[in-house]
């Protein structure tokens, strides 16, 4: 095994130690502490499709996550004031079912992914980072200026969504509803790295011309790879969602999509794991730096300063050391 | 007479005031090297990119396979088996030879859109991947990455990519260049079996190789074909001695 | 709506456009000039705010606050551009990209901690406040007007400079062929600091002009960054005349937008959902125009391919 693989391993038993000892300790903040790391470190995982393996720089990802946010806060409402969404042509009530909140999560993102993608990704470069980051805050505005779901102030939901035969409140139980998705996410992406289509991804990254001198079009490539990146990060932003019961237009705003790229550069980029290193790295952060100082963004920042200038492989690459070939 | 494999017809394209292309008309018929020669700024990189399809003219047509393909993108006239190599190498410097070539074998058979199973376990693009490698013989180097194969490998690589999308004609835009001497003699002797496979059209500077290879040469000149002829009646016209020699006589 | 509301609501777009202006042309001539994508671009235009405000607090002079404004984000600029900025022109967007929010944050929270977290105020002087009654009998706010007058001015002098100096004839150098200035013999770090510092001073500028209308406050300036990149998009990356279009473009889409389209559904719904349908719709108005551009014209109106 890799000394990568061996790092892996120990990330993810160490993302399910903590939270059981908080659980026998009775410490349920640190388990909701464990679980933000969790739902981050999808958001990221998926993020790290379109970053890592893509090299596409989507600094709008914050669009996906809070699609996911509001699809949880829009159906949770409304099964809340047991107003349908919809009555005509077709009857569409609100729901407290997690797996069908999480369907809409992801068909939503990756709806809006489909649109954004395929106007952003007629550009490259310097333009692609401005026009995702441009999509995102044209949904933050429009959530707050819509007024149906709250405008400005967010949607409160009173009880946190239903999963067959858990007990959600339960917040290890709901930490580990998060964290079997966060493996099943990890598993889907180690796959499909080294499927056909993770093939023809990294190499539009390394060379557009290439691949499409062997009959593939990058363009549709990416795409795709927008659209699975978003819906992962839509549905994290549902769990994250349902993790504070209250969602706001703040899951839509610039913050939000610099700090999921953050964890994954923190984490690594393009490495596997990198994004829950990352989001790890991130809470533990915000709570020991948050603890000593109230300013802790401006450590955070030299900190991440200082990993772009110096360290570039982030803390998986530090530890790991250097690539190895994917084969 | 059978019809070409590939077929240009009155290709016209120009940059402002430059015309890069200015009514050129070539064709490429099954076994034969074509080659196309022509001073430095003749527009051989802007003719090459636009039947590629990364350019497209102002005014003509390319026809591949009897099919009006002008308005087809790159990719689109690559699956229908127009593989070009590139005058720079053009590869994915990450990967392995052996992705690279698993690349080519995946974009010839086509179902990319395939997310679980891994490709490098794929029975039957290793085995297209090997077939080509083993063409160009690069079977020793098939996990190093392209980053570290030396600038002959790269070129060898380059044709062997080519290879493995099994074409129906191949463009080839300066293959020995930056070969040397024995690499340039190696590259001629493999694209002289290769015409057998699928024709070649041939850009190339190594007048060595073109005289050695081309069953027809075209000169172009400010964006004009001035002469189409065998290597014998090339080397006999007056105003390719003029146009492109400058009087100096040909070896 | 009235022709004189509608006049009003042109001169609010102006304003709100040259505005934009003077941010977008720092971020479009840091591109055009050292390819590099500054999001710490917002963050110039606060500490122009900030600085504004502090200056006039002590001092309560306007013009004073408005120096003070241009000299601290030019010194803030090249501080940055000496510091960090100059490693990432080599770098790829994404470490670009990454340097620059991890100043965001340095910066923000570094302004947060000295000046607290509650928003400053910066007085319009008594000279430039009240109305001031135009060519057909409209009242318009005077420091609005003033504002569009100063934004025009600024936009002239800056293609002037561009078009007649030294530096202007370095910088478009640069723009075309960053190794022909080399091999002219002109020291380019130097030549970069002063760009960057450029920039900087008129965010800077930007901040503290319309920090008196708004209040001036942590996070101010990001707001303002990503509109700035919505005009340089419609206009075409490092085209500072592209930069002037698309800042018009966008104030006057995004003022008349908001003015008008309530009004507009008002015409066949009733008047509540009007009008959450119409602000709705007007707060996402640019981001359409933006999108229909890059339809027509992937690099933006001025871009080059």
């Amino acid at each position: 095994m890799s000394r990568e693989a061996v790092l892996n391993g120990v990330i993810a038993l160490g993302l399910l130690a903590v939270p059981l000892w908080a659980w026998a300790a009775d410490e349920p903040f640190v388990i909701t502490l464990a679980t933000r790391v969790a739902i981050l470190a999808l958001a990221g995982v998926g993020l790290n499709i379109a970053l890592g393996l893509g090299g596409l720089v989507s600094f709008g990802h914050a669009a996906f996550f809070g699609i996911g946010g509001y699809a949880m806060g829009i159906l949770a409402s409304h099964a809340q004031s047991y107003e349908p969404l919809m009555e005509w042509p077709v009857l569409i009530e609100g729901t407290r079912s997690m797996p069908v909140i999480w369907l809409v999560a992801v068909v939503a993102s990756a709806l809006a992914a489909l649109v954004i993608g395929a106007l952003s990704l007629r550009t490259s470069g310097v333009y692609f980072i401005m026009i995702t980051l441009a999509f995102a805050q044209m949904l933050y505005y429009f959530t707050i200026s819509w007024p149906a779901y709250g405008g400005e102030d967010g949607l409160s939901i009173y009880l946190r969504n239903s999963f067959p035969g858990l007990n959600t409140l339960d917040p290890i139980q709901f930490f580990a509803i998060c964290y079997a998705i966060l493996l099943a996410a990890l598993f889907f992406t180690a796959r499909l790295a080294k499927s056909p289509f993770g093939l023809a991804l990294a190499a539009a990254r390394q060379n557009a011309a290439r691949v499409e001198a062997v009959g593939i079009r990058p363009y549709r490539v990416r795409l795709v790879a927008f659209v699975i990146s978003a819906a992962l990060t839509g549905l994290a932003g549902a769990l994250f969602a349902d993790l504070n019961r209250f969602v706001s237009p703040a899951m839509f705003g610039w913050n939000i999509s610099g700090e999921i790229m953050v964890l994954v550069i923190l984490g690594g980029v393009a490495r596997l794991f990198g994004p829950v290193a990352g989001a790890a790295l991130f809470i533990l952060l915000e709570n020991v730096l948050g603890g000593i100082s109230e300013y802790w963004q401006v450590f955070l920042g030299l900190l991440l300063l200082g990993v772009v200038l110096f360290a570039r492989g982030g803390l998986v690459g530090l530890i790991a050391g250097r690539e190895a070939t994917h084969d | 007479m059978t019809e070409p494999v590939l077929e240009i017809r009155d290709i016209r394209k120009a940059f402002g005031a430059l015309k890069a292309s200015d009514g050129i008309s070539l064709d490429l018929r099954e076994g034969e090297i074509h080659a196309l020669i022509g001073p430095n700024g003749a527009g051989k990189s802007t003719l090459i990119q636009q039947i590629a399809g990364g350019l497209r003219p102002d005014s003509g047509t390319v026809h591949f396979l009897g099919e009006d393909v002008t308005a087809l993108p790159a990719a689109a006239r690559a699956r229908m088996g127009l593989a070009r190599t590139f005058q720079i190498s053009s590869l994915a410097m990450e990967h392995t030879v052996l992705q690279n070539l698993v690349l080519g074998a995946l974009g010839a058979r086509g179902g990319v859109f395939r997310f679980f199973r891994p490709v490098m376990k794929d029975g039957a693009l290793l085995e297209a991947a090997r077939e080509a490698m083993a063409a160009v013989g690069l079977e020793e180097l098939a996990r190093t990455r392209v980053a570290d194969l030396s600038h002959g490998q790269r070129r060898q690589l380059e044709v062997a990519v080519a290879l493995v999308l099994k074409p129906r004609a191949f463009l080839m835009d300066e293959p020995m260049a930056g070969l040397g001497l024995e690499g340039s003699r190696q590259m001629t002797r493999f694209l002289d079996g290769l015409r057998a496979e699928a024709p070649i059209l041939l850009v190339e500077h190594d007048m060595d190789a073109v005289f050695a290879l081309a069953d027809r040469i075209s000169v172009l000149v400010y964006g004009r074909v001035i002469a189409t002829g065998t290597p014998r009646e090339i080397r006999a016209d007056s105003e390719v001695r003029r146009a492109y020699l400058g009087e100096e006589d040909m070896a | 709506m009235s022709a004189l509301l509608l006049i009003e609501q042109v001169l609010n777009g102006l304003q709100f456009g040259v505005m934009l202006f003077l941010m977008a042309a720092g971020l479009t001539l840091v591109f055009g000039v050292m390819g590099l994508i500054n999001l710490a671009h917002g963050s110039l235009y606060m500490v122009g705010a900030f600085a504004a405000a502090a200056v006039a607090a002590a001092t309560g002079s306007f013009l004073l606050a408005l120096a003070a404004s241009l000299t601290a984000a030019a010194l803030a600029g090249a501080l940055v551009e000496l510091a960090v900025i100059r490693r990432l022109y080599d770098r790829d967007h994404l470490d670009q990209v990454l340097a620059t929010f991890a100043l965001i944050l340095i910066f923000s929270e570094g302004t947060r901690w000295l000046f607290g977290s509650f928003p400053l105020y910066l007085d319009i002087p008594d000279y430039l406040s009240g109305p001031v009654t135009l060519p057909g009998g409209i009242r318009y706010p005077l420091y609005r007007l003033a504002l569009i007058v100063i934004g025009l001015l600024v936009a002239a002098g800056l293609f002037l400079l561009i078009a007649r100096t030294r530096l202007g004839m370095r910088i478009r150098a640069g723009q075309s062929d960053r190794e022909m200035i080399a091999a002219l013999g002109v020291n380019i770090s130097a030549l970069y600091t002063m760009v960057f510092a450029l920039g900087a001073a008129l965010a800077g500028l930007a901040g503290a002009l319309v920090g008196a209308i708004q209040s001036v406050q942590v996070g101010m300036g990001e707001p303002v960054l990503i509109l700035a990149f919505v005009v340089i998009v419609i206009g075409g990356i490092g085209s500072v005349r592209g930069a002037l279009i698309g800042a018009l473009l966008v104030g006057l889409t995004d003022t008349l937008g908001g003015a008008l389209l309530p009004s507009f559904f008002s015409l066949f719904m009733d008047p509540a959902s009007a009008t959450s349908v119409g602000s709705a719709l007007a707060s996402m108005l640019i981001y359409i125009l933006m999108a229909g551009v890059l339809v027509v014209r992937p690099s933006g109106l001025f871009g080059r391919v």
